[in-house]
């Protein structure tokens, strides 16, 4: 119990919340600036997110592959290392579970799904093991190496589509076997046909892993003592090298499964895509809102997926440019990097307790 | 007695932290052209009271006074403002700028929008002659040595126009050589009318420079005494508060089979050079074998290749005659090896890791503490409070933070893991450097009881004192290589000194 308080009693608890308040204080000044009522458009956000079962069951399908990449890119900070190539890991992850889904045949849907699944993840997590082996054997800042993966995965997913699985006279693959699909068809009709699938339900559990295994296992100590200093891991006898690798494929991995979900759960299928997604880089977002903590990062993915899904509701009823919501989530990442600017506005608040305290 | 205004003046400053009263009432008095040592062990709160002079902290209590006016010092650029400059224990310089760009920083000269480089060079040539400060100002950071480095630092407080100089722990990084230098430093700086406050826990610096002294002790003034009216025995007494005693007590070594050996180990660096020269030595065990020599001379490498973190290119070392040449630092460790590391901030500890967690930081994946892959860590945390009552390591709890201990505390929570691990041979790098009288003691102890169960130590020191007074056998290191071998009852500091430096025909000759 005291430990659970303790908890809620950290900065890292207060300080990403004051960052989310001065964020929507912001976007409410931009919003009244442009003369918009911001108290309107924010409670026609909430409505339309938590309006309706429809839109409140899309809603958790926006949020679950952020859950994802921020787990991923939260679990790399852990060990150290700056995962920038969520991208990337999301769309081979993608693509691994496109061709499963698509290319096998005549298995049964229990062995199928997971099948997909396990491919999404095991592909995301070799592409970003590969940035950590680079970096391991060579030196290579994973940093740079991400960001040239990143481009490398966006082709070569397309390639992939375009020659093993294209939809002939479109731009997008054919269509996953039914029984690769994970879509939760029963819940789904009772929230207005929104396409809610296991993947969410995988993604709060993958949030519960990466916390025991932080915290709770061998390994997770070997990652964390790697993360914070490697002279004195190395020192310990640990094997650093191998730390930074598994710490890579790992977080590939969360990135991969939330690519796998987007095709199994969601679309049926896989487009060849002109850009990258981009929901690699709003894991890092969320993931910086989350402290880099897995239940952290569960709540930063509900927050991110929240306003940008009612962003649109927001330009629907209240007539808002529905990219005021990216003002509100920049300014929140600001807060959060300029965590001193948080605490300049806490200190007259933590001096009143500490006189208190003191007499 | 001195009855002029002092150049500072603190009265009743009092300065909490969250648990801790670290200032209590402090008074203090610092006068023209004196050097008043501030003297106390770790984290009696020298370094607080100081950061409070310098405008780094605020006090909660407690008013200073500058040359008899009181002042509110709200911040570095105030203390400056004041003339009150100070040289950092770890200095704060940008390592790829020169000397010169180091010392403007902050405060350059200007011609129109550029700066005046011509002007800074000039001036800082001035002042280093005027102050005896040999620097060369166009030396990049990197490229010169400590000593100088440090010369720097004080040099930016006086081209600052420092009156008062705060020197926080100076001798902790720099040689015999260079101390000696920095002592005439001061006394320089003194003549020139500046005045000195000295943070220090090192009695005979304080014995050698000092005019007065004030003891802190758990961030109470224990006492202000004048140097010629007191002994190192009454300062070290006032200081930890208890009976100290210099002389390491001991009984004769009664050595056993060899158990670590060395044969003509070669190491090279990445340039090529053999930093290890064919290096040859033994521990045997029940003894403490010192290694004496000048920082540089291949200790640290020697122990990187005893302990695994460097590659040995030739030679051989054996372990209770099996090889653990080119081992993995498990592997090592798990045949006996314990090691205490010369950087306790660097290799010894994760700083952002509890106290805990530390302490498993090598056996962590040994049962009892890892059951199937789960850390125990019911397991973990009764090991480390054990360790934790046992050694005397003083934190808040285990659970609290490696960083937020003292150094001294820190040293001791790495050397209750090493000699918990019960080890074959300890390797004792550095083990008391920055720490108190009192932590030194401790330490020194702890490595003799290992000797006396009949455990086989290496000691590497750079304090010739430790290493006549701890070891039962010495050998020189000179060069990557042992030049020398004597007994400490035999020798003295002069003639260490000379082998250190490389003269070694004669002694060589003789003993070999």
């Amino acid at each position: 119990m005291n430990k659970v308080l303790k908890l809620f009693t950290k900065d890292s608890i207060t300080l990403p919340v004051i960052a989310i308040i001065l964020g929507l204080l912001l976007g409410a000044i931009v919003m009244m600036v442009g003369g918009y009522n911001p108290i309107e458009a924010y409670s026609a956000l909430i409505e339309r997110v938590y309006g309706n079962s429809y839109d409140f069951g899309e809603a958790i399908r926006e949020m679950t592959p952020l859950i994802m990449t921020g787990l991923a890119f939260a679990f790399a900070a852990r060990a150290g290392l700056f995962n920038i190539g969520g991208e990337g890991q999301f769309m081979i992850g993608m693509t691994a579970a496109s061709i499963v889904g698509i290319h096998l045949h005549g298995l049964p849907a229990f062995i199928h799904a997971p099948l997909a699944i396990i491919a999404g993840a095991v592909f995301g997590g070799l592409w970003a093991a590969l940035a950590g082996f680079l970096k391991a054997t060579r030196g290579v800042n994973e940093v740079i190496s991400c960001i040239m993966l990143n481009w490398i995965g966006l082709y070569l997913s397309n390639l992939i589509i375009n020659t093993f699985a294209l939809q002939s006279g479109d731009t997008r693959s054919v269509d996953i076997q039914p029984s690769a699909s994970i879509a939760i068809s029963w819940l789904s009709e009772m929230m207005g046909n929104a396409r809610v699938h296991w993947g969410t339900l995988i993604a709060l559990l993958a949030a519960v892993f990466f916390y025991i295994f932080m915290w709770k296992t061998k390994q997770g100590f070997e990652l964390r003592s790697v993360g914070f200093n490697q002279d004195a891991s190395k020192y310990a006898g640990m094997n650093v090298n191998r730390n930074i690798v598994k710490a890579m494929f790992i977080s590939g991995a969360f990135a991969g499964l939330g690519g796998a979900f987007t095709v199994l759960g969601v679309f049926g299928y896989q487009s060849v895509m002109a850009s990258s997604p981009g929901t690699g880089f709003d894991g890092i977002a969320v993931a910086l809102i989350g402290m880099n903590n897995p239940f952290g990062v569960v709540l930063g993915a509900i927050l991110f997926g929240t306003l940008t899904y009612g962003s649109a509701g927001m330009s629907f009823s209240a007539d808002v440019p529905p990219e005021i919501v990216r003002i509100v989530i920049g300014a929140i990442i600001f807060f959060i990097a300029a965590q001193g600017i948080v605490r300049w506005l806490l200190k007259p608040f933590y001096a009143k307790r500490k006189k208190e305290k003191v007499s | 007695m001195n009855t002029a205004t002092p150049v500072v003046e603190l009265k009743q400053i009092t300065k909490r932290f969250p648990g801790i009263v670290a200032n209590d009432s402090i008074s203090f008095k610092l006068f023209k052209g004196e050097i008043h040592a501030l003297l106390g062990e770790n984290g009696a709160g020298k370094s607080t009271l100081m950061n409070v002079v310098f405008g780094l902290y605020q006090p909660e209590e407690g008013v200073i006074e500058v040359n008899g006016k009181p002042v509110m010092i709200d911040g570095p650029n105030k203390a400056i403002e004041l003339g009150i400059g100070m040289v950092h224990q770890h200095f704060k310089l940008v390592q790829p700028f020169t000397v010169t760009e180091n010392i403007i920083l902050g405060s350059e000269p200007n011609k129109g929008a550029r700066i005046n480089y011509k002007k800074a060079t000039e001036d800082i040539r001035k002042l280093s002659e005027q102050y005896g400060l040999r620097v060369d100002p166009n030396a990049k950071i990197h490229d010169i040595s400590v000593g100088m480095q440090q010369r720097v630092e004080i040099l930016k407080t006086l081209y600052r126009g420092a009156d008062i100089l705060i020197f926080d722990e100076p001798t902790a990084v720099l040689t015999p050589q260079e101390i000696s230098e920095l002592m005439e430093i001061m006394q320089r700086l003194i003549k020139e009318g500046k005045s000195i406050i000295l943070i220090t826990h090192k009695l005979k610096e304080i014995m050698q420079i000092a005019d007065t002294v004030t003891i802190i002790r758990r961030g109470k003034v224990i006492d202000t005494l004048k140097k010629t009216e007191t002994s190192p025995q009454e300062l070290a007494e006032k200081m930890v508060g208890r009976n100290v005693s210099f002389k390491v007590d001991k009984i004769p070594a009664n050595p056993g089979e060899v158990v670590m050996e060395m044969k003509e180990v070669v190491s090279k660096n990445k340039d090529g050079m053999s930093v290890l020269n064919h290096l040859s030595l033994q521990v045997k065990a029940g003894e403490i074998l010192g290694i004496a020599g000048v920082d540089g001379n291949g200790q640290s490498e020697l122990i990187e290749a005893l302990t695994g973190l460097r590659h040995v290119d030739g030679g051989e070392i054996t372990l209770h005659g099996k090889p653990i040449t080119n081992l993995t630092p498990r592997k090592i460790t798990e045949s006996g090896v314990a090691h205490i590391p010369e950087d306790r901030h660097k290799h010894g500890l994760v700083l952002d890791f509890s106290v805990s967690e530390n302490m498993v930081l090598e056996t962590y994946y040994k049962q009892p503490y890892n059951k199937n892959g789960f850390l125990q860590h019911d397991e973990i945390d009764k090991k480390a409070q054990r360790l934790v009552e046992g050694f005397d390591v003083r934190t808040p709890s285990i659970h609290t933070m490696a960083r937020s201990l003292s150094g001294g505390n820190q040293q001791k929570a790495i050397i209750a893991r090493e000699i918990d691990k019960n080890p074959d041979l300890l390797v004792a790098a550095q083990p008391t450097r920055g720490l108190d009288v009192g932590a030194i003691e401790f330490v020194q102890k702890q490595l003799i009881a290992q000797r006396d169960q009949g455990k086989a130590v290496l000691l590497i020191s750079f304090e010739l004192d430790e290493i006549l007074n701890v070891s039962d056998r010495i050998v020189v290191i000179y060069e990557g290589q042992i030049v020398g071998e004597v007994l400490p009852e035999q020798t003295n500091d002069q003639e260490l000194g000379l082998m250190m430096a490389g003269s070694t025909v004669k002694r060589g000759a003789t003993h070999e």
